[in-house]
């Protein structure tokens, strides 16, 4: 088990933004969460690590119980996480973007990695040192993307990341979180929007509504879920 | 022109003073959006610091001038950062959550505490040093008027130009210096990404307190007498300097110090002696009302 959430609540203010929540990600898996704006989902990734701190229920990741572990120790355990809208350091060069991304990472494969995030991504190498801001949407996304991975995670969680990009990066979101996977054995926790491509990609997935977690099942049962689909694809909220 | 050159001269040292001090305020604005007022108390603290240490070296007989000095340089920096840090996780950290005016008003109390802790402990009376690198150069004599330089300003001056390309260095090359500026763009993610965003933090503080206190330090040196007041004054030109320059920009406190500084000995001179503090305030009010990001700022961007 890689990731095990286990009566989660958690609160912003008076805001009780996660209702007991359980979730599990297994190794090796695609597992994604749809829901509607505001039902949870990026509360969920980040109170992972402590951002609201859990105010009941465990975390247990990878067998290590990180429930109470201070936040910028989260992701020496090896989750990372690219965040909503991208969040990349737009004053700072793409160089510096992917420094960024190894905190506890061995120094000694920064090369290495950083040559294979180029190939992941070949519009970062051509722009080294540009500053990040000037990149486009989806060319941000890449970066985040790439900053993420930069720490060798075990755990990656995505929180929409093809959210206001171009076609032809959407394509590219999802054909890399596949590559991932099925290449690198990659275990993913996938926040999206876009619930047809999600559920299409994931192995399992759930369904949050107002933080709780009202439905789950494999990609597939859920694609064909008569509630699901009218909910979040035949052109329901979102 | 002799005149005009040695207020050049004047001016370049007093803005040196001024653009160090205004670092502080400019690196804690830009990584936690906040104006430490007790900054200008923290550079007076390392300036009796300094007095205490000259004191005690002299009682000792170190009789060598830069040797004294280097030693009052070392103790005033470690202790000043000391303090900074110590206002920082006392006054700013518990408070870092909540609304935006109480750092302030936390601030604001801050100064007034170590103003009265100075008062209290050193007398309200102005401290002496003995005078320390009066010696200079005569640059040249026009008529009755000669233009010199001192060696205490020689000095101002040199170390301030290593300090800031030091200081640039740091956090433009080093691996420190990108977690500072990663820390002002967005303190979440860099957390997220697993930095300790409180040790930065403290950090920031520690090395603008530091600068400050070599600024306490020069200062001692050079006008020979210290009080307990000198902090605010000095506080408010800086941080007039940081905001002339743009606040959160590193360039742009060293930029406004060396305008404020050289507006104020020309004030001095062309204009006024006594009301050579106007300049100042007349700057910052033009600037807050016509140019609210500086010089060299960057248009203000609500942090969400
Ligand atoms: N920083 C915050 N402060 C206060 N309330 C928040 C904050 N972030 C999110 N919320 C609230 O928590 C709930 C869940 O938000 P969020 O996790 O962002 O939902 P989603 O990602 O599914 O759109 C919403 O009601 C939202 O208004
Ligand atoms: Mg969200």
């Amino acid at each position: 088990m890689m990731l095990q959430m286990t009566g989660v609540h958690a609160h912003y203010g008076h805001v009780h933004a996660l209702r007991g929540i359980d979730l599990s990600v297994q190794v090796g898996e695609v597992v994604t969460l749809i829901g509607a704006n505001g039902a949870g989902k990026s509360t969920l990734m980040t109170s992972l690590f402590g951002a609201p701190r859990c105010s009941s229920g465990q975390i247990i990741f990878d067998g290590e119980d990180i429930t109470r572990l201070p936040t910028h120790q989260i992701s020496h355990r090896g989750i990372a996480l690219v965040p909503e809208g991208r969040r990349i350091y737009p004053r700072m060069t793409i160089l510096e973007n992917l420094q960024m991304g190894v905190s506890y990472a061995d120094p000694s494969n920064f090369e290495v990695d950083l040559k294979r995030m180029e190939a992941l991504f070949p519009i970062l190498e051509s722009r080294r040192h540009q500053a990040a801001g000037t990149l486009s949407g989806g060319e941000q996304q890449m970066l985040a993307i790439a900053r993420a991975l930069m720490s060798r995670p075990k755990l990656l969680l995505l929180d929409e990341p093809s959210l206001g990009l171009a076609p032809l990066y959407i394509r590219k979101v999802f054909e890399i979180i596949q590559e991932l996977n099925r290449d690198y054995g990659m275990t993913i926790l996938l926040v999206e929007q876009n619930a047809n491509h999600a559920l299409k990609v994931a192995h399992r997935a759930y369904v949050l509504q107002h933080g709780e977690i009202v439905l789950s099942g494999t990609g597939q049962e859920l694609l064909s879920d008569p509630a699901v689909r009218a909910a979040y694809l035949d052109g329901g909220s979102h | 022109m002799a005149q005009a050159l040695q207020q050049l001269i004047n001016g370049l040292t007093l803005g040196s003073v001024y653009g160090l001090i205004a670092i502080g305020y400019t690196m804690v604005y830009g990584i936690i959006g906040m104006i430490n007022f007790a900054h200008g108390d923290v550079y007076m603290v390392s300036a009796f610091i300094a007095v205490t240490t000259f004191t005690l070296l002299a009682a000792l007989g170190v009789s060598s001038v830069p040797l004294a000095l280097l030693v009052v340089l070392v103790v005033a920096v470690l202790f000043t950062s000391a303090y900074g840090w110590t206002v920082e996780r006392t006054a700013y950290r518990p408070l870092r959550n909540s609304t935006r005016l109480a750092p302030l008003i936390s601030a604001i109390g801050m100064s007034i505490f170590l103003q009265n802790m100075v008062q209290v402990t050193q007398g309200a009376r102005v401290k002496p040093v003995p005078p320390m690198l009066s010696d200079g150069i005569t640059l040249f004599t026009s008529g009755s008027y000669s233009v010199r330089i001192s060696s205490a300003q020689i000095l101002i001056i040199v170390l301030t130009v290593v300090l800031m390309a030091g200081f640039t260095w740091l956090i433009t090359r080093t691996a420190f210096g990108r977690q500072q500026r990663a820390c002002e763009q967005d303190r979440l993610v860099t957390a997220f990404l697993g930095y300790n965003v409180d040790r930065i933090i403290s950090l920031t503080f520690m090395i603008g307190a530091a600068l400050a206190a070599v600024a306490g330090v020069m200062v001692t040196m050079y006008y020979g007498v210290v009080d307990f007041y000198i902090g605010f004054v000095a506080g408010i030109k800086a941080f007039t300097a940081a905001v002339l320059g743009g606040v959160g920009s590193l360039p742009g406190a060293m930029l406004g110090g060396l305008i404020i500084g050289l507006l104020e000995s020309f004030w001095a001179s062309y204009l006024s002696p006594e009301y050579k503090d106007i300049g100042t305030f007349v700057i910052l009010i033009m600037v807050l009302m016509f140019r609210p990001s500086g010089l060299l700022g960057r248009p203000e961007v609500e942090k969400v």
